[in-house]
């Protein structure tokens, strides 16, 4: 480059003196994200580590290096108790998104002609989830309440003598507001593989003699099997954390993990709430590593 | 898959979408009725009258706390989570164009700040901020607790993006004599841009509906969705609809707004090229 520059017309003297290595380019573009998440995610995580080892009282907390908080944690009933209730919500939702996820995503993907009609219709499904989870666990309570909506349709018909108590402030309020927060996030990345299956491999299963069953099962599963994973991932994580869901719909009868947290940390019981967080972390974390060794995330984007 | 006639498998499913569809815009539009409510009415059905009783209810201070104040903050928050996540992020995007040292380790970080609980994530931040001796205030920790949930949204977007964007016109603009700023600003930017303002609209919404996060770092003032979930356990009149008909609408301007500048930006691409 330089000498083609001296042998035209003698513009050597390029505006630009100072240039960053190539090399050097990358790592300060990297720079602001190592920082934040650095700061606001890597720090706070190991100062949990530390804390959950630490002592406390009313008065404030004290670096130490105890296993009380961890005993108290793991040798209560209770907490095995909230552990296993957040396990079944999580079964049970997982369960649910998956399958209404999964043929919402082939209904789009497969049986859709048009692409404005195929991006039309997934807008539809997403509109709700950019709106405030809070607000929309509440639009159950005009539906389910002992009044609601479907007690007065089912009192109306006849069909139960007295309105049904079971429908909100129960598990099934807490599962159902959860299938309807979070289903968004397994049908996205279920949509995006399907829509990724060369077609040609149906004809090619369909003239080889399978059936529309067995295409589903032998070809189309399959294949749809990173954007299960990514939306299990999401679904799993998403309940695992969830405080707010279980308290309100279940008016505050049933516990969750991050409930109790939340409630340690209203008591100000940092380093009880802080070992209660690593055992969830590590849970979680043991969870999500399962479920990438289904699938490689890095290739899938 | 060109057949004229639908197969039954179609209609199954249609009906099945459709009541999908049912399901996710049911209980939203019930609670934009019922906000209607007469001075009278209650949580349920049936109206007891139509009015705008509760709307005005929102803005007396008594009843549901500073709302206002709430909203201008929740949308400077989410303002300024916007603009950091799409800098940053097409920043990391374009850093992970190339291999570096780390770079899988920056990778699984991006991933990790999305999977962990956010109620941690929130405890951890609190938590550090007590022992720094800092106060808690929503735009310091909240601000970088919100980050925390849209950067990774922001980063695997443009990590996607990027994926699929060929070099070759980046070395054809090279070959035709332009600096790295003028590839980058003429041609690299003009094809990243309905992305980007996605990845914007990601970055306000998530933080404007963010409170998991939120929760242990706001300090003394509360966000929006704070001032909500604190109103879910102590106020039992409509006026909780209002609010809800209020923020949801918002959202919805805001999203319809974004989905035209994407779509102004297309098509202005589409006559260029």
């Amino acid at each position: 480059m330089t000498t083609v520059r001296l042998i035209g017309a003698g513009s050597t003297k390029d505006k630009r003196v100072f240039r960053i290595p190539p090399a050097l380019v990358a790592y300060l573009q990297a720079v602001p994200l190592t920082a934040i998440l650095g700061f606001f995610f890597a720090l706070p995580i190991l100062m949990i580590v530390t804390v959950s080892f630490w002592d406390y009282d009313f008065a404030g907390l004290y670096p130490d290096f105890i296993m009380l908080n961890y005993e108290e944690v793991l040798g209560s009933w209770v907490t095995w108790k909230t552990y296993l209730n957040t396990l079944k919500y999580m079964a049970m939702v997982w369960v649910l998104t998956l399958v209404i996820g999964f043929w919402v995503a082939y209904f789009l993907a497969f049986h859709i002609r048009t692409t404005t009609m195929q991006m039309v219709l997934f807008l539809v499904c997403t509109v709700p989830f950019l709106t405030s989870n809070i607000i929309r666990m509440i639009s159950w309570i005009p539906v389910l309440g002992r009044n609601g909506l479907v007690n007065q349709g089912l009192v109306g018909l006849g069909i139960v003598p007295q309105p049904v108590e079971w429908l909100l402030y129960s598990d099934f309020a807490v599962v159902l507001a959860m299938v309807h927060l979070y289903t968004l996030f397994m049908v996205t990345p279920i949509f995006n593989t399907l829509m990724r299956i060369d077609r040609s491999l149906f004809e090619a299963a369909r003239d080889a003699g399978a059936s529309s069953a067995q295409i589903l099962w032998n070809v189309v599963i399959p294949l749809a099997k990173p954007g299960i994973a990514i939306g299990t991932i999401f679904v799993v994580t998403l309940v695992m954390a969830d405080f707010s869901t279980v308290q309100v719909m279940s008016g505050g009868q049933s516990a969750s993990v991050a409930l109790m947290m939340k409630n340690q940390m209203s008591l100000l019981q940092y380093p009880a709430a802080a070992a209660n967080a690593v055992v969830l972390l590590v849970l979680v974390l043991f969870m999500v590593a399962a479920i990438l060794r289904v699938v490689d995330i890095r290739k899938e984007l | 898959m060109a057949h004229d006639k639908r197969p039954l498998e179609f209609y199954i499913l249609a009906a099945f979408f459709a009541l999908f569809v049912l399901f996710l815009y049911g209980p939203l539009s019930a609670v934009l009725i019922l906000s209607f409510q007469g001075p009278e009415g209650g949580l349920t059905f049936p109206l007891n009258g139509v009015s705008l009783h509760w709307f005005g209810n929102l803005f007396e201070k008594q009843a549901v706390g500073d709302f206002g104040a709430a909203f201008r903050r929740s949308f400077a928050l989410g303002a300024m989570v916007m603009v950091v996540t799409v800098l940053v992020s097409l920043l990391a995007g374009l850093a992970f164009r190339r291999r570096f040292l780390g770079s899988n380790g920056l990778f699984y970080l991006t991933v990790a700040s999305l999977v962990v609980p956010s109620i941690i994530i929130s405890l951890g931040i609190g938590v550090v901020f007590q022992q720094l001796g800092l106060k808690p205030a929503w735009y310091s920790s909240g601000f970088g607790a919100h980050l925390t949930w849209t950067l990774p949204f922001g980063v695997l977007i443009m990590f996607a993006v990027f994926n699929r964007f060929s070099p070759a016109y980046e070395e054809a603009a090279r070959d035709l004599g332009a600096s790295s700023w003028q590839t980058f600003r003429h041609v690299v930017l003009p094809m990243i841009a309905p992305s980007l303002v996605g990845v914007g609209l990601f970055g306000f919404t998530l933080s404007y509906d963010e409170f998991a996060r939120t929760l242990m770092t706001s300090g003394t003032y509360n966000t929006l969705p704070l001032e909500i979930y604190g109103m879910t356990t102590n106020v039992t009149t409509p006026v909780l609809y209002a609010l809800g008909t209020v923020t949801t609408l918002f959202s919805f301007t805001v999203i319809l707004a974004t989905l035209g500048i994407i779509l102004m930006l297309r098509r202005r691409q589409a006559k260029v090229s």
